[in-house]
Parts: C-alpha cells; sequence; structure tokens
C-alpha cells in the first residue's frame, strides 16, 4: 500500500522490480537482449514496479506487487493537464 | 501513472480535477513515470514523445494481466467497457474457469459452459444479434 514519503528538492523516481541476474548463468546475453524490452502478454505475470506517487493529499510511494489479492486496473496517460 | 512528477500530479489536482469529481479527490494513487521506465517494460512508452501513451491493464488477484488495451493520445477510454470487462474475468475467475462470457456479454446476460456437449452447438446457445443487444 502507499507509503508515505518524505517530500525533497529532488525528483522521487522508481524503476522496475525484477529478479537479479543469476550470475551462475554461462549464458552471454547478445546486445539485443540487454535491451528493455516489453514483457507483457495477457495470460502472464504483470512485470513488478514500484513508483512514487501522489494519494489523497500526500506523497507516497507504492509496489504493484503489494496490491496481489486485489483487482488492479493500471492506467498510462500522455500527461497531466491534457485533455481526454 | 503517467511522466510527470508526483508534485504535477498535486497541481492538476488542486487545479483542475478537484473541479470534475464530486469527491473533490482523486480515489486512487496517481503514479508517476519519470523517464518512462515503467512504461517501456509495459510496452506503452512512446520515446519520440517521451510520454506513456494512453495504456490499460487489467490485472488479477494473482498479478496476472487478464487484459490490456492501448490508444494513441487523442481517443479516450470507454470506462464502462473497461468494468464490464473486469465484471466478465471476475465471473471466470469465480466460476474457476468452467464458465466463459461470449461476445457482447453484459452482467445478467447468458454465460457458456464450455466442454464437449457446446463444441457445434453454440449457434444453439449464442444468436449473433446478442453480440449487439
Amino acid at each position: 500500500m502507499p507509503k508515505e514519503q518524505k517530500v525533497g528538492c529532488a525528483r522521487p523516481t522508481g524503476g522496475v522490480v525484477g529478479e537479479a541476474p543469476s550470475a551462475d548463468s554461462g549464458e552471454k546475453t547478445t546486445p539485443a537482449k540487454q535491451e528493455m524490452k516489453p514483457m507483457v502478454q495477457v495470460g502472464k505475470k504483470a512485470p513488478d514496479f514500484t513508483a512514487p506517487c501522489y494519494y489523497q493529499g500526500k506523497f507516497a510511494s507504492v509496489q504493484l506487487s503489494e496490491y496481489l489479492g486485489k483487482w488492479v486496473v493500471l492506467c498510462f496517460y500522455p500527461g497531466d493537464f491534457t485533455f481526454v | 501513472m503517467s511522466v510527470d512528477s508526483a508534485f504535477v500530479h498535486k497541481m492538476w489536482v488542486d487545479h483542475e480535477l478537484s473541479k470534475m469529481v464530486t469527491s473533490g479527490t482523486v480515489p486512487f494513487p496517481m503514479l508517476s513515470d519519470g523517464g518512462g521506465k515503467v512504461g517501456q517494460v509495459f510496452g506503452v512508452y512512446d520515446a519520440d514523445g517521451g510520454v506513456d501513451v494512453r495504456g490499460r491493464f487489467i490485472i488479477d488477484p494473482d498479478g496476472v494481466i487478464q487484459g490490456f488495451e492501448v490508444l494513441t493520445p487523442p481517443v479516450g477510454r470507454n470506462v464502462a467497457e473497461s468494468l464490464r470487462q473486469i465484471a466478465a474475468f471476475q465471473l471466470v475467475r469465480e466460476s474457476k474457469g468452467t464458465q466463459a462470457t461470449p461476445s457482447g456479454w453484459r452482467p445478467g446476460k447468458k454465460v457458456l459452459t464450455p466442454g464437449e456437449d457446446l463444441v457445434g452447438n453454440v449457434w444453439k446457445e449464442w444468436k449473433v444479434g446478442m453480440a449487439f443487444d
């Protein structure tokens, strides 16, 4: 659930939460594989992430996996103060 | 979630959204995706525009994506259709996959029970008009 965060001058950012790459994997990854590729598919797990947020008058941080057990609608949109 | 900072989200709520919603506050967390990192992984980041396009993902209680829709910015979503899809996915989940919702299904309308008896017999159970009524 959203956790309160201190408001500072730096712009807070989040990132994708994923499993650390296994060190003992002998395979050499090609440069193409190292790119951030979309990994979404219906019927597959949603990639976990953390993100700063504004919620009920407070600045906070959320992690998608904290909502396991609930239905979630995740909406992306081009920007605040846009018109649609 | 957009590439705007949470501070800009606050300004948007204070100056505009609070005048649009009856509660005066947005009832869900407004997420910030600086740099579009999360949007990239979900396949909705437009690197040319530097923004996340209009993507909507329905994620079930196990964290599994059941459906998504992605639109270019000028066309808005149909929230009623998203709610209909959530109701359908919830019905299927509650039936433990024994029921399916045919085209045009809305809450209260007929569901199908997939199985041997239904093969070749959907025409008896479901009419084309049911996709539109």
